[in-house]
């Protein structure tokens, strides 16, 4: 079974904070980002996916050049090729428009499976998936913890705010993993440096048949404001010290 | 503007899901004429209380199909009500269900979507305190969380209905006390929308206060080091009386906690007046979740961890030391307490 994963290029959250350049876009000194942790059990899932039932593994990304950092990471972890949408109309776009640039590239390739996180790490809008799958017209099981092939439909455990529902559907499908579905392996130096000869196909739009009027966001940023910081809070290093006065709050608080 | 509707979801038993509430209270101050949308088993029972919190027209189906097939039929129907009744904008909570229809029907539609917005102050134009950052280029939030986080006005074009997801707690619940009209959706759902089978639901038992009405929320994170570590959580929370343990999203996805705990933009949102974050680094994904806490305490090995910024009080220390010791303090104190009484 072929199995395409979308693998988000994410900044380093403890990388240099970003500057606010012209329109409010952000600008990073550096790219110093990779694959977003939240893809990983995917590309995880589907290796051991494709392994189990034959068929090839495809990563999957929209984004700047750097976002090459990301399907190298999926590439090491696993994955046969990778797809890289790079075109400069892009920069600025939103859940729409990346939405639609998946569905062209998607489009393209065999599958029977389509693999994404829940939410990405940074931006945590948690609707692409949906909206992908709906572009492309397939059903979906969304929010899966853990996730069987049986023949020709996949059922998962979705979770739920009260335990889980078990939930099926016919594939082709897409399918959104939490990280309780798989735990990624270990990548070896010498994983990746195998993973550098693997393929990585580029893409600028024209080769998807998209037009720069199909990638218009339709949200933009008007106003920025930086929240004040508050005043930073006493720091107690001293473990003994430390209960008598997280009571002593909580007495000030009315709760104990 | 024109008609604003909300996307409830409901129970079999007629409830409704508390962020329903809040976005219609707000929907009936950006426009007279407020529609809730609301699909499956309890949708008509849920009428009142949505007429009550302002809709003044219930689009309702109880048709079960709505529940054995997950967002599909949903998102089918919404679309199709929202091309016959053209509201300007569709109010969604930030549940896992609101999202699958929301992003379906975004796609069903063509119309903007933004997801964990703070503000709706029209039609066009919402307010977020973290935003998305693909890449540069793209609004995004800034390192730091809450402090020094950004508040970003975000104006909305294109085809409408906008489509904006609402983080819990944004928006006070306040019933008007009006009445609304129940219409029934009649729509013939293609058997092609109905791929996805809910075969079994699970449920797990819950105990004690919850967790958005607990006076002390502790808080767990990666720090914990594994599920015992919640024990350990739970016991505190025991000792102190009105307190509910919660989570960040990485132990929840790591299978230490189980989803109903999450702390987060994706999870809950909760206002204690005592907040205790143990083992927790201080991701803006989980600081949007407390941040509406009166007073912060933070215990935490690493005493670079972010967290220490938002706190009124820093523990730099062991939570396996710390917390134990803590016990006992609370004990001894409720002994004391009582025979000085």
């Amino acid at each position: 079974m072929d199995v395409v994963v979308l693998a988000k290029y994410v900044p380093n959250p403890s990388g240099s904070p970003p500057e606010i350049g012209p329109e409010f876009r952000l600008r990073r000194r550096e790219a110093d980002g990779g694959l977003d942790p939240s893809d990983e059990p995917g590309v995880e899932t589907a290796v051991r996916l494709a392994q189990a039932h034959g068929g090839a593994v495809t990563a999957l990304s929209v984004g700047p050049e750097h976002a090459v950092r990301a399907l190298q990471r999926a590439l090491a972890l696993g994955a046969d090729g990778a797809t890289l949408v790079v075109d400069p109309l892009l920069e600025g776009s939103d859940a729409l428009v990346t939405a639609k640039v998946l569905a062209a590239a998607i489009a393209r390739l065999p599958f029977d499976l389509v693999i994404a996180g829940v939410e990405s790490t940074d931006g945590a809008t948690g609707t692409v998936p949906m909206t992908l799958a709906a572009l492309l017209d397939l059903p979906s099981a969304t929010f899966a913890r853990r996730l069987e092939v049986d023949g020709a439909r996949v059922v998962v455990e979705r979770q739920t705010d009260l335990g889980y529902d078990t939930v099926e559907c016919p594939l082709p499908a897409l399918v959104t993993l939490t990280a309780a579905a798989a735990e990624p392996r270990h990548v070896s130096l010498k994983d990746s440096i195998e993973a550098r000869k693997k393929p990585i196909e580029r893409l600028p739009l024209a080769a998807l048949g998209l037009q720069p009027a199909d990638v218009v966001p339709t949200q933009r940023v008007t106003a920025v404001e930086i929240a004040p910081e508050k005043p930073r809070g006493e720091l107690v290093e001293d473990e003994d010290e430390a209960p008598r006065r997280i009571l002593q709050l909580l007495e000030q608080a009315g709760v104990a | 503007m024109g008609a604003v509707w909300v996307y409830a979801e409901v129970a079999p038993d007629g409830r409704v899901a508390p962020a329903a509430l809040e976005l219609l209270s707000k929907a009936r101050t950006l426009a007279p004429d407020v529609g809730a949308v609301a699909l499956g088993p309890g949708a008509s029972a849920a009428a009142e209380i949505l007429g009550v919190h302002g809709a003044v027209q219930v689009f309702a189906s109880d048709d079960p199909l709505y529940a054995d097939h997950p967002a599909e039929p949903a998102a089918h129907a919404l679309a199709e009500l929202a091309r016959r009744h053209k509201p300007d904008l569709i109010l969604f909570g930030p549940s896992y269900d609101s999202r699958d229809v929301a992003g379906r029907v975004q796609a069903l539609l063509g119309s903007a979507l933004v997801a964990n917005v703070d503000d709706v102050v029209g039609a066009g134009h919402v307010r977020l305190t973290t935003a998305l950052s693909l890449w540069p280029g793209r609004p995004g939030n800034l390192r730091g969380g809450i402090a020094g986080a950004k508040i970003v006005d975000v104006e909305l074009t294109g085809p409408t209905p906008r489509l904006v997801l609402v983080r819990t707690g944004a928006f006070d619940a306040l019933p008007s006390g009006s009445r609304a009209d129940v219409v029934a959706v009649d729509l013939d759902i293609p058997a092609t929308r109905l791929r996805a089978r809910l075969v079994e639901r699970h449920e797990e038992s819950n105990e004690g206060p919850r967790l958005e009405e607990a006076r002390v929320v502790v808080g767990g994170g990666r720090g914990l080091g594994g599920p015992e570590g919640f024990a350990l959580l739970g016991e505190l929370a025991r000792a102190i009386g009105d307190a509910a343990v919660g989570a960040t999203r990485p132990v929840i996805d790591a299978g230490w906690a189980p989803f109903r705990m999450q702390i987060g933009q994706t999870g809950k949102t909760v206002t204690p007046d005592v907040y205790i974050a143990v083992g927790i680094s201080g991701a803006a994904q989980h600081l949007v979740g407390m941040k509406g806490s009166r007073r912060v305490v933070a215990i935490n090995a690493d005493r670079e961890a972010p967290i220490f910024q938002h706190a009124d009080l820093g523990i730099v220390g062991d939570a396996f030391t710390v917390v134990p010791a803590l016990i006992a303090e609370l004990e001894a104190a409720r002994v004391g307490g009582a025979g000085a009484r």
